[in-house]
């Protein structure tokens, strides 16, 4: 806190500081997202292969690594799945 | 080579259109050649603002569809010198202006010797607002201490800075200023208003001016005289401090104390 603050209303009754914080997330936001180039289709075709490796694997959400990497001439897409131990993945195909 | 100065801000009803009529009259009573073009196809305004309403016969889109020269089209101002006012049109669809229209008469104007062309936007982020900034080489980014004024002056500033003509040429980009317009000074020392710091803190751009909230703006539209010809008001002189410091002049920022109150009655009186 600068000696200024000490002088201004207190925060809690200060929308105008309410305002600022709000936007400052806000912005960092979407300015992140302004420069994210992943396609637009990505988060549901994200969800049908999760859903697809599901129907043999019982895997979590975050076994799961979608990436694209942006190149001069093409992207690329990788996708890597962490398996469950061996034992697991029997008592997954059991269950289904 | 002139200098192509867009005025926009996302947000509508910013003042933007206040902003060019002052800018461009401040620029023309410096000595530069200059000309304001009306980008608002539909809703032409700059006219009523400058006070030239009743001498418009052609516009912009005649000009770029052939129907009239861009002689024909610019009206002189009659109180001050060196200063050309393009309208919008009032009638035809948004779809006539084109990218290569625009810049044909942008070609036209720095090759008939004028030193500013301002570019009054229309709101939006959208095609209208998009070809008024694609050419330019500056930017004033006309922002209220507003939340949703704010957020949309940073939506534009990457809209500046992706797509227009230097952008897409991987040019020196546009030069970018601030401009806080509507600032009332007793708001923000009460804590309801975002200060001037907080503004320049998010949106990290080079603080042109800043123009209070005044009654001369509205006086100065009734009138149809921009507000920077009345010297006594105070958006007037905040105005012109703002211009000569386009122009490389250093000013000290006014208007941004509360009224009557000075550093230190502010730092023991409050309560
Ligand atoms: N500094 C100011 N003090 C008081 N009123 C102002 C100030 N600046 C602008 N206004 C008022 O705000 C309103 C909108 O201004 P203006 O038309 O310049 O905005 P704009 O951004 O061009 O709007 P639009 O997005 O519709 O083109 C007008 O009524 C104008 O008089
Ligand atoms: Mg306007």
């Amino acid at each position: 806190m600068g000696l200024w603050d000490m002088f201004r209303p207190r925060a809690q009754d200060n929308s105008a500081s309410v305002a600022k914080e709000r936007l400052q997330i806000l912005i960092a936001h979407e300015r992140a997202r302004g420069q994210d180039k992943t396609p637009h289709y990505f988060p549901e075709m994200r969800e049908e292969i999760l859903g697809v490796i599901r129907k043999y694997v019982d895997v979590d959400d975050d076994a799961v690594r979608f990436e694209v990497d942006h190149n001069e001439q093409y992207d690329l897409f990788e996708l890597s799945i962490t398996l469950p131990d061996r034992q697991d993945d029997r008592r997954a195909k059991k269950n289904t | 080579m002139a200098n192509v100065l867009v005025v926009t801000s996302g947000k509508g009803g910013v003042g933007k259109t206040t902003t060019s009529a002052a800018i461009s009259s401040g620029l023309a009573m410096a000595g530069k050649k200059t000309a304001v073009i009306d980008f608002d196809v539909g809703l032409r305004n700059l006219d009523l603002i400058m006070g030239v309403e009743r001498r418009v016969v052609y516009d912009i889109v005649n000009v770029i569809q052939g129907e009239a020269s861009l002689n024909q089209a610019l009206i002189r101002h009659k109180e001050v010198d060196n200063l050309y006012v393009l309208p919008a049109s009032q009638t035809k669809d948004k779809d006539a202006l084109t990218t290569e229209g625009v810049g044909e008469i942008l070609e036209s104007l720095a090759n008939e010797g004028f030193d500013y062309i301002v570019c009054d936007s229309p709101a939006g982020i959208e095609r209208g607002a998009q070809l008024a900034m694609y050419y330019a080489d500056e930017a004033i980014v006309v922002t209220n201490p507003e939340v949703s004024s704010v957020r949309d002056s940073d939506r534009m500033l990457g809209i500046l800075s992706s797509k227009s003509k230097r952008a897409e040429n991987n040019e020196s980009p546009i030069r970018e200023h601030l401009l806080i317009t509507r600032y009332a000074p007793d708001r923000v020392g009460t804590g309801e208003m975002l200060s001037v710091e907080d503004m320049q803190e998010i949106l990290a751009v080079p603080l042109l001016g800043v123009i209070p909230e005044s009654n001369a703006v509205l006086q100065a539209s009734n009138a149809g005289r921009p507000v920077i010809l009345d010297k006594n008001a105070d958006a007037g002189q905040a105005y012109a401090d703002a211009v000569a410091r386009l122009l490389g002049e250093e000013r000290e920022m006014r208007f941004i104390d509360a009224k009557g109150k000075s550093f230190l009655s502010r730092l023991f009186g409050r309560s």
